[in-house]
């Protein structure tokens, strides 16, 4: 079926636009197979509003006498309300949004389409590969290697074609060690610690079922990683009760037995559905303005947010205090290690190293932790917190990272190269994108559908430096240090950028950017 | 003196609760104003807490290590000290506990400190603050409204100031009458003036209207209030407090205005609750920040249950809806509680801050809480347990308007000259009683005390380090900065504030400062901006002598060198133990001794963990802490020291 069969109406004059502290707009609504085009042309100067269809999260509609209104809930927590003249139209429309905004084919989706004249789909796609990522870092030459054993996503579908592993440990110990991790996930190498050389690994949960399953290969695998050091740390993301129980479905975790030189730490994250609903219920407590503090107060604390914020923050500083304090290599993971364990083990990388908290390290990072490592993102990013549809997959795990990342640049305002306006970006792209960048769910999914070839990156269009600088922090002053964030709970925030986003609370904020930006324009000037 | 049983303890450790690692060794002195730790290492470290800062002293069950002993301070800074024998811990408790409840005015701080200033300058210090001019500022006396002499001596209403200004239309028959029908002959005067609407706050305490009273002269007095705004025939009565509250203040004699007997008065209540509520939820917020290792479930719930942030609000709401009547409706408002001396003061000068940009000023908020608080007799030392006495009588009014005006600082960075440091250091001087400001209850207990030629002035010594308390974003010719102020009160827009109850362990710090940051910025662009000028005068004096002969050259805009900003060495400056141990640039004052370190080298990970916190790279900015400003560390308090030890 062509998009365009959805389009029954594809415009209607007269329509009446309200969005939250404007006044309300009169003016014609266009139905595209990708957008929803409302423009005002009442004086000389045009006004247009774009919204891409699968930034709609929920529509309601309502009729009021002959005509009819729909409510439109974006993905970016914007709601617009439409005032449609004729009840047939409005119908029309609505149906229309229902169905273009929940498209499942990829290749049907708008980066296939986005062309933009400045942008051209020749030339390299994304930032840095595996084995740029390689070549850069002196410090794995010595013991580690790339490894090509992935390069048709057999052994691993979820992984990218190239991984980095100890150079002891040879592709058939790899592909045995793969069969003995849920996904196929093996222990590959995250992050290594320019300062001693400790590494950050991850993985899924190992099979060992209630049978107690062993996997020689895989033992070697991490043995090779501490390579004759005392000690290792594994940060299960799971509460050891729940490590126990996830025995019973074919899961499990590394034996103190077979593992003899690595401790296991567990930490219970939550995950998926629940996280999701705290999305949810957070949205919802933010959006109605008449509740007393107390209320506020309750709901926010009920939604749990700020809790799963808590959880990721602290356990990243656990791995940061391993590796850097203690000088330990660490291995992370928790089931099917495509969430919190990115989560984790990339807000590790934030708080250790000066790299990642550039603009373009911290898209590096990114790319090499969320986008290659097999995120699944277009499952989790289906629907945001506003949608009535049937939670399947959903799960704002990567909402949640720049949340985390937010409360690291709150505490350390001169530390990060990057402003909240990055984060924000982030935050909307993931959900809906002119850019292929977060489509699809793993690297395999991405091949597969051309992606490289027929959409743009988002990440290369980012570090354009016209559009680049809209993203700096003015305050940037690098360290080289560790940045401890303080994880007590009277520390951590809500993200009123994100979460407030759409009201008046958020003007005087951007009028405070604008006056630190002058100042620092000022100075820079006189220097 | 006579107090002091043990002037000084060794071995005396500093702990922090949250990094025990982070715990300091040193000798503890107690001087008649001072506990002073100073810590054993070479740097020195010294922290000194005033006496009269200590809200309470705690000791802990004695452990193999020692006694523990706890100071609260009214700052919300907590200090734990492990002291080694139990016979000293108990000394120390005993003389704290005296030394922080001084029995008589004579006993506190502001009549021995002494900052070395002449006479002259003392004198000339009480004048910084002048209500006179501050009233010729708003356009008073004019017309319509003048000072009047009848409370000269104070015989007409003991807590209000000699000088008040009433509605020119009001005779003194009516003002006296007036006072007769007010709690505490706390009659209806000006508070402020709006001049762009004509419209006033004035204020007053609760009319002793029972069930049924009435006085003409009362009548007369809000009439004539009402009629000293030409434009308007309406003037709102705001009783401050819950409407329950009110009506049972009928029962004994008291009450509010029966719309009926005053013509076109608008009664609305605002719901404040009264200052016995506000002790007991400050307490619970200040719980919360003790919690030992709170999850963030504990901590949210902790805030919601002290209804804390829920009382800001309602007294914001207060200020709001008065700002709101004055400059939109230009309609006058009377504004009053029970005495008139709490939450009246609140809503007044809340509503002056909405209102008035100059109070948005570091020299208008000492000049608003001079006119509002301190002349209309807020009776600061029964509020902040300046002397031991009635407990039931303290109550954080003061704390609650300063967090209104941080709150407001949060929704509109770019509205106000001073920053957040500004307001906690007007916080610990209301309770330190380190200058004569805020010591006494009312105008006439301070002209008793004879406290401008015995005690010092705060204000300009505030205003000498304004630098300090100088917010970055603040410009004059900013939108925010101009007219009326419409915050948000949605109940989000209210938030804990950290800075001020964050600190029940040192480890939570602030880390980075983009103000600070800003400032500095600001500085040097201003020291590049002169330097600029110097050189552009000297390249003209030269260029001058290069017409009149001589011909040299000038390169020296070049060499001007860049002033590095002050962050990266506050980014290295070490509190982490393991950092501080392995760079080799970082001065040892911070090193700690290992044997009480207990650094966790090869310890368990998970030992680690369970501090809720981890601590950073980046130094605490307020590691040089005094309790008292800085000033606390002067030559006669370091005398004191030797003199006891």
């Amino acid at each position: 079926m062509e998009l365009s069969e959805h389009i029954k109406t594809a415009n209607v004059e007269d329509v009446t636009l309200r969005r939250p502290f404007h006044p309300a707009l009169r003016g014609t609504l266009c139905v595209t197979s990708h957008h929803l085009l409302f423009s005002n042309r009442k004086d000389e100067a045009s006004w247009q509003l774009l919204i891409l269809l699968k930034n709609i999260d929920a529509i309601e509609k309502r009729a009021v006498g002959s005509s009819g209104t729909i409510t439109i809930k974006c993905k970016d927590l914007l709601v617009l309300q439409l005032e449609i003249p004729g009840m047939e139209e409005c119908l029309n429309i609505a149906s229309s949004i229902e169905a273009l905004s929940s498209l499942e084919s990829v290749t049907e989706m708008y980066p296939f389409f986005y062309r933009p004249s400045h942008l051209t789909l020749l030339g390299p796609w994304g930032l840095s590969t595996t084995e740029q990522y390689y070549k850069q870092t002196e410090r794995l030459w010595d013991r580690w290697r790339v490894s090509k054993v992935n390069s048709d996503y057999s052994v691993c579908p979820s992984y990218p074609s190239a991984v980095i592993v100890p150079r002891e440990v040879d592709d058939d110990k790899l592909i045995r060690s793969a069969r003995f991790r849920q996904g196929g996930r093996f222990p590959v190498l995250s992050y290594c610690h320019h300062s001693n050389g400790m590494v950050i690994m991850r993985s899924s949960q190992p099979l060992t079922g209630a049978n107690k399953k062993r996997c020689k290969e895989d033992e070697l695998l991490l043995q090779a990683v501490i390579d004759g050091s005392e000690l290792g740390y594994i940060i299960d993301l799971r509460s050891a009760q729940q490590a126990q129980q996830a025995r019973m479905t074919g899961g499990g975790f590394e034996s103190k037995s077979c593992y003899r030189h690595w401790k296991r730490i567990h930490r219970h994250h939550e995950r998926g559905k629940v996280v999701q609903e705290s999305l949810i219920k957070l949205v919802e407590a933010c959006s109605d303005l008449s509740h007393s503090v107390d209320r506020w107060l309750s709901k926010l604390e009920n939604s749990k947010w700020l809790s799963h914020v808590h959880s990721a923050l602290s356990t990243a500083g656990l791995v940061v205090e391993c590796v850097e304090r203690d000088g330990h290599s660490v291995l992370v993971h928790g089931s099917e290690g495509t969430d919190n364990t990115l989560l984790v083990s990339s807000l590790a990388q934030i708080i250790l190293d000066p790299a990642s908290r550039t603009v373009t390290g911290f898209l590096c990072l990114l790319e090499r932790e969320w986008i290659q490592a097999g995120h699944p993102f277009q499952q989790r990013c289906a629907h945001s917190a506003y949608s009535h549809a049937r939670l399947k997959q959903e799960c704002p795990s990567f909402l949640l990272l720049l949340d985390c990342v937010w409360q690291v640049w709150r505490q350390f305002p001169l530390a990060l190269e990057f402003s909240e306006a990055l984060l924000l970006r982030l935050a909307q792209e993931v959900y809906a994108s002119n850019y292929g960048t977060f489509l699809c769910n793993s690297e395999q999914e991405r091949c597969a559908a051309g992606v490289k070839e027929n959409t743009h990156c988002l990440f290369q269009s980012m570090l354009k430096p016209d559009i680049e600088e809209q993203y700096l922090n003015p305050l940037y002053e690098p360290t080289d240090l560790a940045i401890w964030p303080s994880v007590h709970p009277q520390s951590l925030q809500l993200w009123t950028g994100m979460f407030l986003r759409w009201t008046e609370y958020a003007q005087n904020m951007e009028e405070a950017r604008e006056e630190v930006w002058s100042i620092v324009k000022e100075h820079r000037e006189r220097v | 003196m006579e107090h002091i049983r043990t002037p000084k303890v060794e071995n005396v450790h500093m702990i922090d609760r949250l990094t025990p690692r982070k715990s300091t060794a040193g000798t503890l002195y107690l001087s008649s104003t001072h506990t002073i730790f100073v810590e054993n290492s070479e740097a020195r470290k010294e922290t000194w807490v005033l006496h009269s800062l200590v809200y309470n002293v705690e000791r802990l069950p004695t452990n193999p290590s020692g006694s523990p002993l706890l100071i609260r301070c009214k700052n919300f800074h907590v200090y734990r000290l492990l002291i080694p024998q139990e016979k000293d811990c108990l000394d120390v408790l005993a003389s704290l506990t005296r030394l922080s409840r001084p029995e008589c005015y004579g006993e506190l701080f502001c009549f021995s400190f002494n900052p070395n200033l002449d006479k002259e300058l003392r004198e000339k210090a009480w004048g910084f603050i002048d209500l006179k001019a501050e009233f010729s500022r708003m356009g008073i006396p004019s017309n319509l409204w003048h000072v009047t002499a009848a409370n000269h001596e104070y015989r007409l209403c003991e807590t209000y100031p000699s000088e008040l200004f009433v509605p020119k239309s009001a005779f003194p028959a009516v003002i006296v009458g007036s006072a007769k029908f007010r709690s505490r002959g706390r009659l209806p005067v000006l508070s402020y003036f709006h001049r762009d609407t004509s419209a006033s706050i004035c204020r007053s305490s609760q009319p002793l209207s029972g069930f049924s009273a009435r006085s003409a002269d009362d009548e007369q007095m809000l009439h004539a209030i009402m009629k000293s705004n030409p434009v308007s025939e309406l003037m709102y009565v705001v009783d401050t407090r819950p409407k329950l509250n009110a009506m049972a203040n009928r029962a004994t004699g008291k009450g509010y205005e029966n719309e009926d007997h005053y013509t076109n008065i608008k009664l609305q209540f605002v719901g404040i609750e009264n200052i016995h509520v506000m002790r007991s939820s400050q307490q619970k917020l200040v719980d919360v920040g003790e919690l030992p290792a709170p999850s963030m479930s504990d901590f949210l719930w902790g805030l919601e249950n002290s209804g804390w942030l829920k009382h800001i609000k309602a007294v914001l709401d207060a200020g709001v809806f008065i700002a709101k009547a004055v400059a939109e409706d230009g309609v006058s408002v009377l504004v009053h509680c029970s005495d008139g001396w709490d939450r009246t003061a609140q809503a007044c000068s809340l509503a002056s801050v909405l209102l008035d940009p100059y109070y948005r000023t570091i020299k208008g908020l000492m000049v608003l809480i001079e006119k509002d608080w301190v002349s209309f007799g807020h009776k600061f030392s029964h509020r902040y347990a300046h002397l031991d006495g009635d407990p039931k009588e303290v109550s954080p009014v003061m704390d609650q308007f300063l967090e209104c005006v941080w709150q407001l600082m949060q929704q509109f960075p770019c509205a106000f000259e001073f920053n957040e440091r500004f307001l906690i250091q007007l916080h610990t001087h209301i309770y330190s009683c380190q200058y004569g400001n805020f010591i006494g209850n009312c105008q006439k207990e301070r002209r008793d005390l004879r406290l401008q030629e015995r005690t010092h002035s705060l204000w300009p010594h505030l205003w000498e380090n304004r630098a300090e308390y100088t917010n970055p974003l603040y410009r004059t010719d900013h939108s925010q900065t101009q007219g009326v102020l419409k915050p948000l009160t949605t109940a989000y827009c209210f938030k804990f504030w950290k800075g001020m109850y964050g600190h029940a362990d040192k480890s939570v710090a602030s880390h980075q400062s983009p103000a600070d940051c800003l400032n500095a910025v600001r500085e040097e662009s201003q020291q590049l901006e002169e330097e600029l000028s110097a050189h552009q005068e000297r390249l003209a004096q030269l260029k001058e002598k290069k017409t009149s002969g001589g011909r040299k050259k000038t390169n020296k805009l070049s060499e001007r060198v860049r002033r590095p900003i002050p962050i990266e060495s506050k980014l290295s400056s070490p509190l982490d133990y393991f950092t501080a141990t392995r760079s080799e640039k970082h001065s040892p004052s911070f090193t700690l001794p290992l044997e009480l370190a207990a650094p966790p080298k090869n310890g368990d990970p998970d030992d680690l963990s369970t501090c809720s916190d981890f601590e950073s790279g980046v130094a605490d900015l307020s590691s040089h802490s005094s309790s008292a400003g800085d000033d606390t560390k002067d030559h006669d308090s370091d005398e004191a020291v030797k003199s006891n030890t």
